[in-house]
């Protein structure tokens, strides 16, 4: 176990790796109430050809959310209670790269740490239990396809990606679970669920020593070593489709647009990818540039606008939008801009005060929520999180510049519209 | 974690928060004032302010400004608690002790939030026309915008329905008709009426001692009218109504909403049986060990969601669930047969604990976010009780069975809402 201070930020870390391969990171924070414990797997939703056993499979989309949905069922009855009853909030996500598994509480951390650790390490699934849970999360497809930001991001992503399973929903469809299994649980649970391919993070007023002992004990599974994923033959530089619209129950128009990033690398220059691009969408759009203020003052575009940039193994996208009266008119504008910044718009000064701005904002950034998962992603992206000012630091104007020449392009741009119903 | 409460000036009042253990300094100003015909054009007020002040004429000089400070943000807020208006600016800063160069922050937080409030950028000795223009539009965008998000939408149609004629029926955001007719002149005038007369409330939580804060927001408010400020707001109670309404809207939505809004009885945060009542929420529908997700949600799989709310100043109590179109009715039946189970007193004693330890630990998590420690002071600020987290935790210690039922007992059906489908939704 290793003790690593981060004065700059004002964080303090204890890392290792346990005898079962489970890597542990501990932050202990003495002033907080609240901790906070983190255990993810390596596994998303798009994470659906994979090799088992020197075959190839093929699962059904959605299979990650569903098996996070099934993981809280233990032979004694339902984790979720067990933690809720002893007044700890547990809760659980999938995105398209990892499923995490977290509560927070302010007694009875070391409880709740083992029953969050034993019954993610313990599956526990039945045919009759797996069908009841194809109703429940049928709802759960339903009520998000009711949400417009939800369609507007699916329709860009599917834009932007010819193959890349990035463009898959993570839920999947109500067709697509239909087909789920206990067997399939069981099958994508051994690949996947095993304490090399997962990670355990906690923030809070803990003994690191106690976490780590109390991991040890109760994680004692073998790891397989990491299981081969596939995700379609590389992607080019091309979007799919340069366009997308449909129309649903909305006051006004609301799009995005994306720009299909480079692939991501792993280690730290994975991290530098994520503070480029970051950067170089804050200096496109963000808050102060002089296009966002254009757009702005014009009306057409508002508060709901934002830009972020977005890395996941195999891929990495540059996305902007919000309402608007002219979706095409400001998808435009932020590629025109692009091409202008990159072509010697950039100036030193402005580089330098927006460059200030987005550390202040990462490091404001720090709740214990969001180190946790930061540290556990970063730790699957070969990376460790807090590293992030030295790497931020080095990044030159250059460098974003040119991010920009080459990624914000109009061959590499999608557009994704949801318009008011007719 | 140190709390401090002081009247910087006649109706001028801070509450300052002093802790190392955030990264940020979280700042809020706002100015009280009922809910009302008014309501648009006060909610317009610090969105035309935020475009620009004498010294920084424009969205852009603001946006250096900030991003000089470390990417600070400054947003404009409206708020609604209970009969109440909260107008004015949420910011947050990195600490000053986290600045790599060492600067001020803290006195430039506070110079650039005071600047807005009480120095913008005028024109003919009104806003701007052309401010206007742009806020009055994303204002009325938003308003519009409600309908995005569903579930959202058929909680606030329900309160619109169940409230009317009260303040709290009210959009925070006000009416679209509002927006629309407020003129340069006239929201000049409601801005110089709301800096003379309305309280203002002040919040700060960081690491600066409280005296610092203190001196940091009298010299950024040095301008501010030293006028009789209002020290009354207004009645908050609801007027309960003895007939269940039912109203039901048809959009396009491929599953249903259901809401159900009870009124408590007159219980609400500065009330004895206040924290009964939270307790009754908890064990009834507020959290995942509670009757409505055990049996409506997982039991019975009638809902996606089905959980239940409190409104702490208004007394009064929201069930909101997520429906399959032909499940309507079982689930509208399940939610009342669950809330009769509770005033029969048919619940555990681990029922009761696991409610009471959710309650206690969600208030003491409250001390370690700051949007939330935020949120609960103004809460408690309007309600005028200075009750810490600790204090209502301790309460809630001592709520029995006997309480929670009694509590359920006075719970009163008023509405039932539906969101259906059309016929293109549905299909």
């Amino acid at each position: 176990m290793e003790r690593r201070e981060f004065h700059r930020v004002g964080e303090c870390c204890w890392a290792g790796i346990l005898p079962s391969g489970l890597p542990v990171f501990v932050y202990p924070k003495p002033e907080f109430g609240k901790s906070f414990a983190f255990f993810a797997a390596n596994y998303g939703g798009m994470d659906l050809r994979f090799e088992q056993g020197g075959q190839w499979k093929d699962t059904p989309a959605g299979v990650a959310h569903f098996l996070e949905h099934k993981m809280f069922d233990t032979k004694e009855g339902n984790a979720l209670q067990l933690l809720s009853q002893g007044g700890a909030s547990p809760n659980a996500f999938t995105s398209s790269s990892i499923t995490g598994y977290h509560f927070e509480c302010t007694e009875g951390f070391e409880d709740h740490l083992r029953t969050l650790l034993s019954f993610v390490m313990e599956p526990y699934f039945t045919p009759e239990s797996v069908a009841k849970e194809q109703g429940i999360i049928g709802q759960e497809i339903a009520m998000i396809e009711d949400e417009p930001y939800w369609r507007l991001y699916r329709n860009l992503l599917a834009g932007l990606y010819e193959r890349h399973p990035i463009r898959i929903s993570v839920a999947g469809t109500r067709e697509s679970i239909a087909g789920i299994t206990d067997h399939t649980l069981y099958d994508c649970y051994r690949s996947f669920y095993h304490p090399g391919n997962m990670v355990l993070c906690v923030a809070g007023p803990v003994d690191p020593e106690r976490v780590f002992d109390i991991a040890a004990q109760v994680v004692t599974q073998e790891s397989p070593g990491p299981a081969r994923r596939d995700y379609g033959a590389p992607e080019g530089a091309k979007a799919f489709q340069a366009r997308t619209e449909e129309r649903m129950e909305v006051s006004s128009p609301l799009f995005f647009t994306g720009f299909k990033g480079p692939e991501p690398e792993r280690g730290q220059e994975n991290l530098r990818l994520q503070l480029t691009g970051r950067l170089a969408g804050e200096l496109l759009c963000g808050d102060s540039s002089p296009l966002y203020v254009r757009l702005y003052e014009a009306g057409k575009v508002n508060k709901s606008f934002s830009v972020s940039f977005e890395v996941e193994p195999g891929i990495s996208f540059l996305a902007a939008g919000g309402e608007s009266r002219d979706p095409d008119g400001v998808a435009e504008a932020i590629l025109r801009e692009g091409e202008r910044l990159a072509s010697g718009g950039l100036e030193e000064d402005r580089f330098r005060r927006v460059k200030k701005a987005v550390y202040g904002a990462q490091v404001r950034g720090l709740t214990s929520e969001n180190l946790c998962i930061q540290t556990a992603q970063a730790h699957f992206a070969g990376y460790f999180y807090l590293d992030f000012p030295e790497v931020y630091d080095a990044i030159t104007m250059e460098e974003v510049s040119a991010f920009l020449r080459d990624y914000v392009t109009a061959e590499r741009q999608a557009v994704s519209v949801i318009a008011p119903l007719l | 974690m140190k709390y401090c409460r002081t009247e910087l000036l006649p109706g001028v009042r801070l509450t300052a928060i002093q802790t190392s253990k955030f990264k940020s300094g979280y700042w809020g100003v706002y100015v009280l004032t009922p809910m009302g015909p008014e309501a648009a054009a006060n909610a317009l007020v610090p969105r035309v302010l935020r475009r620009g002040t004498r010294r920084h004429p424009g969205v852009r000089p603001l946006s250096e400004a900030l991003d000089e400070l470390y990417g600070g943000t400054i947003e404009a807020a409206v708020r609604k608690r209970g009969e109440v208006q909260c107008v004015g600016f949420a910011a947050s800063f990195l600490d000053g002790a986290l600045a790599p160069g060492g600067e001020d922050l803290l006195s430039a937080a506070a110079g650039l939030l005071g600047e807005l409030l009480l120095d913008p950028a005028l024109e003919n000795g009104a806003f701007r026309p052309d401010w206007l223009e742009g806020e009055r539009t994303n204002l009325i965008d938003q308003i519009k915008g409600e309908i995005n998000d569903k579930r959202f939408y058929a909680q606030k149609r329900a309160i619109e329905l169940m409230c009317e004629g009260e303040g709290y029926g009210l959009d925070a955001k006000g009416t679209i008709e509002g927006a629309e007719a407020v003129t340069p002149d006239s929201l000049y005038d409601r801005y110089e009426t709301l800096l003379s007369s309305a309280p203002v409330e002040l919040y700060y939580c960081g690491s600066a001692r409280p005296e610092r804060v203190a001196e940091a927001w009298t010299a950024a408010l040095s301008r501010l009218p030293q006028g009789s400020r209002s020290q009354t707001l207004p009645d908050r109670s609801h007027r309960p109504s003895q007939e269940v309404r039912r109203q039901s809207e048809r959009l396009d939505v491929t599953q249903g909403k259901l809401v159900l809004g009870f009124s408590g009885g007159g219980v609400s945060l500065t009330h004895p049986d206040y924290p009964s009542f939270l307790t009754l929420n908890a064990l009834y529908g507020g959290t995942t060990t509670s009757k409505l997700f055990l049996n409506v949600r997982e039991k019975r799989s009638l809902c996606y969601y089905a959980s239940s709310m409190v409104d702490k100043l208004k007394g009064l109590m929201l069930v909101s669930s997520g429906v399959e179109f032909e499940q309507f009715q079982a689930a509208e039946d399940e939610i009342l047969a669950q809330l009769e189970a509770c005033r029969q007193g048919d619940f555990t004693e681990e029922e009761l604990t696991a409610a009471k330890k959710s309650l206690i630990s969600g208030l003491r998590s409250t001390l370690d976010v700051q949007w939330q420690l935020e949120d609960f002071w103004l809460t408690q600020n309007v309600g005028e009780t200075g009750e810490e987290p600790e204090a209502l935790a301790g309460r809630i210690e001592q709520v029995s069975a006997q309480d929670v039922a009694e509590q359920a007992k006075r719970m009163q059906l008023e509405l039932i809402y539906r969101m259906e489908g059309t016929e293109h939704g549905a299909a």
